[in-house]
C-alpha cells in the first residue's frame, strides 16, 4: 500500500443554486483505512459521495484519489471506485441477471455470466435473476446493487446509507461485505445514521452540520 | 478487469437498448400507431385527390418519421433518467461517446424500422410506387433517420432532466433539422418519381453531409451534456 491517501480533499465546496450543499472540506484518508461519514438529513453526506464517486465535481477545491485529481482523471479512477447509494443506478425493465451482466461486460470481466451468477446467488436473488428489476422490492434492488458493487472489486467503496431497506439478513450480510472490503484492503467510506452500526465498523470519523466538518475523531 | 474501449462500449449501450425496447416494445408501439395516425390525417386533409397526395406523400412520410421522433427520442433518455442510470453507467465505467455512438445507433434503428413499416403505408395511402428505385430510397430512408437522431440524441440527452422536457425537445430539435428534413423529402422524392435531371445523387451526398457534421459534433458536445462537471 503507498503513502497516497485514498482521499484527499483540499477546501472542497459545492454550490447547488444559491446554496452550498458542501463548504470549505478538507481531509484525507489513508489507503486501506475506512471513515464513518455522519451528519443529519441534507448536511451533505450525499453530495460529498457524489463528488469522490465522481459523479459530480466541486464548484471550489480539489479531490484527489489515490493522488490523482478527480476532475482530469475521473476515465482512469471510475473502475476503481464503487458508489452504492440512493439511486440504485438499475434498468427497471431489464432483469437483475441483465443489469448485472452489463456492468460486468462494461467492466471487460472474464466469464461474466458465470460471475452474474454466483454473484446473485451469494446476495440472495439466484432464484428471482431472471425477473425484471421492476417487480423487486427496494431490499431486492439494493441487494442488486450490493451485487454490482462486488463485481467491481474496488479499491475504494463509497456505501451511502447501505443498511436502508435491508431485512436483518441482509443487514448481517451488508456488515460481512463491510468487513470482507476491509480485509481485501479496500478503502471504506460508509455514511448512516446508524452511527454505532458504522462504529462498529469503521476506523474513523467525520461528522457533517450544513456541509462543514463539525469534527473527527 | 479492464474497461471496454469506444467501440465495444457503444454496442453495449445499444446491445442494452435493443433488450430494453424488446422487453417493453413501448417505444416502437407508441412511435408506430402515432405515425400511422399522422399520415392517415394528412391523406383525409389534403382531400381524395391522388395526383396531390401522390406529389406530397415524401413530405407526409418525413413528417410522419419526424414527429415519431420526438416520442422515440424522449423515451430513450427516460430510462436513462429513471433511477439515475445515466450516471451508472458513466461511472460503471463507460465512456460518455460511447453512450452518444449507442444511443444515436440504437435511436437511428428504430426511426428506420419504423419507416420501413410506413412505406407500405403510403402505396395504400397515397399511391406512390416503391419500386422504381428501391436501393436509393432505402439509402435515402437510413441517411434521413441518421439525420434525425444524431442531434436527436444530444437534444434528448438536454432536456431530459428538464421540467418541461416534452416541449423542449421539439423546440430544440425541429429548427436544426430543417436543412435535413429538405433534403430527406428530396431524396425521397426522386428515388419515388422521376428524376429527370437526375438530382437524387446530390440530396444524397447533402443528406450524408448533414449526417457527418451532426454526428461529429454530436460526439463532441455530448460528453459535456451528460457529464455533471
Amino acid at each position: 500500500m503507498s503513502d497516497t491517501p485514498a482521499i484527499e480533499l483540499k477546501d472542497v465546496s459545492k454550490r447547488f443554486g444559491p446554496r452550498w450543499a458542501v463548504s470549505r472540506l478538507s481531509f484525507t484518508l489513508a489507503e486501506g483505512r475506512s471513515l464513518l461519514l455522519t451528519g443529519h438529513n441534507g448536511s451533505g453526506k450525499t453530495t460529498l459521495l457524489r463528488m469522490i464517486a465522481t459523479a459530480t465535481f466541486p464548484t471550489l477545491g480539489e479531490i484527489a484519489l489515490f493522488g490523482h485529481e478527480t476532475r482530469r482523471n475521473r476515465a482512469e479512477l471510475r473502475p476503481k471506485v464503487a458508489l452504492l447509494s440512493h439511486a440504485n443506478f438499475l434498468y427497471e425493465d431489464l432483469t437483475a441477471a441483465q443489469n448485472l451482466s452489463l456492468a460486468a461486460q462494461l467492466l471487460g470481466a472474464q466469464a461474466p455470466a458465470a460471475k452474474v451468477k454466483e454473484l446473485l446467488e451469494r446476495v440472495g436473488l439466484g432464484a428471482r435473476a431472471h425477473n425484471p428489476v421492476r417487480q423487486f422490492s427496494a431490499g431486492m434492488r439494493k441487494r442488486v446493487s450490493i451485487a454490482r458493487l462486488l463485481l467491481k472489486a474496488p479499491r475504494l467503496a463509497l456505501l451511502d446509507e447501505p443498511f436502508g431497506e435491508l431485512d436483518p439478513s441482509g443487514i448481517t450480510q451488508m456488515e460481512g461485505l463491510v468487513r470482507e472490503l476491509q480485509a481485501q484492503g479496500a478503502t471504506v467510506v460508509l455514511a448512516t445514521h446508524l452511527i454505532e452500526q458504522g462504529k462498529a465498523l469503521t476506523q474513523e470519523r467525520l461528522h457533517l452540520e450544513q456541509g462543514r466538518k463539525e469534527r473527527t475523531a | 478487469m479492464r474497461p471496454v474501449g469506444l467501440v465495444r462500449g457503444a454496442w453495449l449501450v445499444l446491445k442494452k437498448d435493443w433488450q430494453l425496447e424488446w422487453r417493453t416494445r413501448a417505444r416502437l408501439t407508441a412511435t408506430v400507431f402515432f405515425s400511422l395516425s399522422t399520415l392517415l390525417l394528412f391523406s383525409f386533409a389534403m382531400g381524395p385527390g391522388i395526383d396531390v397526395l401522390r406529389a406530397h406523400a415524401p413530405g407526409y412520410l418525413w413528417l410522419g418519421i419526424l414527429f415519431a421522433s420526438i416520442l422515440s427520442l424522449g423515451e430513450s433518455f427516460r430510462v436513462e433518467a429513471e433511477n439515475q442510470s445515466l450516471t451508472g453507467l458513466l461511472l460503471a465505467p463507460v465512456d460518455a461517446r460511447s453512450i452518444f455512438l449507442g444511443k444515436v445507433l440504437g435511436n437511428a434503428t428504430l426511426l428506420f424500422a419504423l419507416g420501413l413499416l410506413l412505406l407500405p403505408v403510403t402505396v395504400a395511402l397515397y399511391d406512390v410506387d416503391l419500386t422504381r428505385n428501391p436501393g436509393l430510397l432505402l439509402l435515402a430512408l437510413g441517411l434521413g433517420c441518421l439525420g434525425i437522431a444524431a442531434p436527436g440524441t444530444v437534444y434528448s440527452a438536454m432536456s431530459s432532466n428538464a421540467r418541461a422536457r416534452d416541449v423542449m425537445l421539439p423546440l430544440l430539435l425541429f429548427p436544426v433539422l430543417v436543412p435535413m428534413l429538405l433534403a430527406a423529402v428530396s431524396a425521397t422524392k426522386f428515388a419515388l418519381m422521376k428524376d429527370v435531371q437526375e438530382q437524387l445523387p446530390s440530396w444524397l451526398k447533402l443528406l450524408t453531409a448533414f449526417d457527418l457534421i451532426y454526428l461529429s459534433v454530436g460526439f463532441l458536445v455530448f460528453p459535456r451534456v451528460v457529464e455533471d462537471d
